[in-house]
């Protein structure tokens, strides 16, 4: 536990958004409990009685062909999207099919998008600004100011993601890699304790993928990470434990070379 | 805590700097404000009709109605600006802050109506023997200015609540402000609603006890609109350059990148719909007075789509640009009114495409792009 930095009180209550307790409770282990979840679009089940749980400081890959539900978990995950049946829990008290999207981004869940959405009208520096850890709530933004601290932790973000000699670009006039690294920057801003990465390789050159697939493992550890990717190299390098889904539900879960060996995982995706 | 993550460097950062009005700015805005409360009202008070530098009660009356159509772009700006909502409703705000305005008026008439009645004149031709409930205590200015906040932004706040709540957005909202606004037009236009159908309120007498028409009742109208405008372009900078403004631009840019970095889009677009529907009402209740008139017709839709041309021709997202937008082409009207009156309209439709066309950051971007400034 010491390797992960505590929620203060102050913070998990961040802004009276509700969220309940004082910060997300792992004292069982398991930082993401998805039990059972269904979700079904006219009928077409996009997610199956999935059932996933991800340890804290957990490290997982998820991979599946298109259409296995990737996307929908992680909508699930972060309220987009309610399921039909089944619960889903952050730590063990936080219920997110509760919640809202911002409520849960409170909680300490950041979302990184399949397309690289920043904002890109306000420059690089701005991005991480809006994105930091503070009071959301229209009056405190108003009257929020730039302490020396937070001039810190935006600096350290911008080395940590290689956009220091950036900081006064607009976010549009980046490249799609940068954009994908501002992206993450914008997530570690907000100190979450999961962090779920849809895709954070696509588009990039293979020199941009291994720094990435670096900073994907230097986050391991101090944040959970759930990383979904269709590029194989990329979840070779990185892949602690990886799990298969496939129409909706787990097919498979395990090490990379377990998951590579089995039939019908090669069957279904890896084979094709 | 683990060992810190081994950081490439860490670069010395300086907050970047978003001031409120930058140095040439404070200065053409204490030179404006100069003119519009000292140098105006003096060559219009104390110059004798004769003199050349003397204005007219035409001139100043003009400005001064102009200067409340400024303020409502300046409202407009804000939301569709910044936050990337179209209200094509917005002389819904303006109307009842001016109705509010205007009931105060009609009261302030007292027995010098045509039929020397305590009522309105078009409530004894309704052969009305009281006023309605609704019309209590707008006796009282205190309580009319207080109404002239209250009713655009209660009413805006409770339909934006729902419209935002239910992320109505883009082409779907503006369309649903235009119902609304028609909707109030239709119902202000009967006469049984109370508040002068179709004729509406006019033939005011005076207002805090001043006779309306006086020429210093006119400049103290004049210069209470120049207060009020200057002051809302002062508090929309404000807003605009705190963290606060840029988040309402991120959420016009990426609604759901900001939803998930944790913040509430309802709440940020309701504070300023909300501002935007008050500051229009405050604009409507300056306007009344000058102008001498209210009625139903403020509400019709097109007027509504004008307020969205002066914007456009102005320069969106620069506060400035659509109070120029509104002098140029509220200037452009009253010229061709008189000059071609026929072909006004075509005139403006034929303004909005052009600057569409080849201005699209509108008349402001002109300045901009003066090879002497600087890229910003």
């Amino acid at each position: 536990m010491s390797a992960l930095h505590t929620v203060d009180s102050g913070a998990a209550g961040i802004s009276g958004m509700r969220v309940a307790g004082a910060g997300v409770d792992t004292t069982h282990g398991p930082i993401l409990y998805l039990d059972g979840i269904t979700v079904s679009f006219d009928g077409f089940k996009a997610l199956n009685d999935l059932s996933l749980t991800i340890e804290d400081g957990e490290l997982r890959c998820i991979i599946g062909p298109n259409g296995a539900g990737k996307t929908t978990m992680m909508d699930v995950i972060t309220g987009k999207t309610r399921p039909d049946a089944g619960t889903a829990f952050f730590g063990q008290t936080i219920d997110l099919t509760l919640l809202t999207e911002p409520q849960i981004a409170h909680a300490g869940i950041g979302r990184k998008f399949q397309k690289p959405t920043v904002f890109e009208q306000h420059t690089v520096f701005e991005n991480l600004e809006l994105a930091m850890k503070a009071d959301k709530r229209v009056r405190g933004t108003y009257r929020a100011r730039l302490s020396s601290v937070d001039l810190d932790r935006i600096a350290d973000t911008l080395g940590q993601i290689q956009l220091a000699d950036n900081a006064g670009r607009l976010a549009g006039a980046l490249s799609h890699g940068q954009k994908q690294w501002l992206e993450i920057g914008m997530l570690l801003m907000q100190e979450p304790r999961l962090l779920l990465l849809d895709e954070p390789v696509a588009g990039m050159t293979d020199d941009e993928t291994m720094r990435t697939a670096e900073l994907c493992q230097s986050l391991a550890g101090r944040h959970s990470v759930v990383v979904v990717e269709h590029d194989m190299d990329f979840i070779a390098k990185i892949a602690r434990k990886v799990t298969v889904l496939h129409e909706g539900s787990v097919l498979a879960e395990g090490p990379m070379d377990v998951v590579q060996a089995d039939p019908r995982v090669i069957e279904v995706y890896l084979g094709r | 805590m683990n060992a810190p993550l081994p950081l490439p460097l860490r670069v010395s950062m300086k907050a970047p700097a978003h001031p409120v009005l930058t140095r040439p700015g404070w200065v053409a805005y204490v030179i404006t404000a100069y003119v519009v409360l000292v140098l105006i009202p003096s060559a219009y008070l104390l110059l004798p009709a004769g003199h050349p530098l003397h204005l007219s009660d035409y001139f100043v009356t003009l400005t001064g109605k102009i200067m409340c159509y400024a303020m409502v772009a300046l409202a407009m700006d804000l939301i569709w600006g910044y936050a990337g909502i179209l209200s094509l409703g917005h002389g819904l705000f303006f109307a009842l802050g001016g109705y509010a305005m205007g009931m105060y008026l009609m009261r302030s008439i007292g027995h010098d109506g045509v039929y020397h009645s305590d009522l309105p004149d078009f409530m004894v031709f309704l052969d009305w023997k009281t006023y309605p409930w609704y019309w209590s205590l707008t006796d009282h200015f205190w309580f009319a200015a207080l109404l002239v906040v209250l009713a655009p932004g209660v009413l805006a706040f409770v339909f934006g609540y729902f419209a935002f709540r239910s992320r109505i957005k883009g082409v779907y909202f503006s369309i649903i402000t235009q119902a609304l606004t028609y909707a109030f037009m239709l119902l202000f236009f009967r006469n049984d609603t109370g508040f002068g159908g179709n004729n509406g309120f006019t033939d005011f007498k005076r207002i805090l006890g001043f006779p309306i028409a006086a020429p210093s009742t006119r400049a103290a109208l004049f210069i209470a609109t120049g207060i009020a405008l200057l002051g809302a372009l002062l508090l929309c900078r404000y807003i605009v350059t705190s963290k606060l403004g840029r988040v309402l631009t991120a959420i016009r840019d990426a609604e759901s990148r900001a939803m998930f970095i944790g913040y509430n889009p309802l709440w940020y677009k309701l504070f300023v719909w909300t501002l935007s529907a008050v500051l229009c009402g405050i604009a409507g209740a300056l306007y009344v007075p000058q102008v001498g008139i209210i009625n139903p017709g403020e509400m019709s839709p097109a007027n509504s789509i004008e307020i969205a041309i002066w914007t456009a021709v102005g320069g969106r997202g620069t506060l400035v640009g659509p109070i120029a937008g509104a002098f140029l082409v509220n200037g452009a009207k009253s010229w061709f009114t008189q000059a071609f009156p026929e072909f006004w309209l075509f005139f403006l439709g034929l303004l909005f495409v052009l600057v569409t066309l080849f201005l699209p950051s509108g008349v402001i971007g002109l300045v901009h792009r003066r090879p002497w400034r600087k890229a910003s």
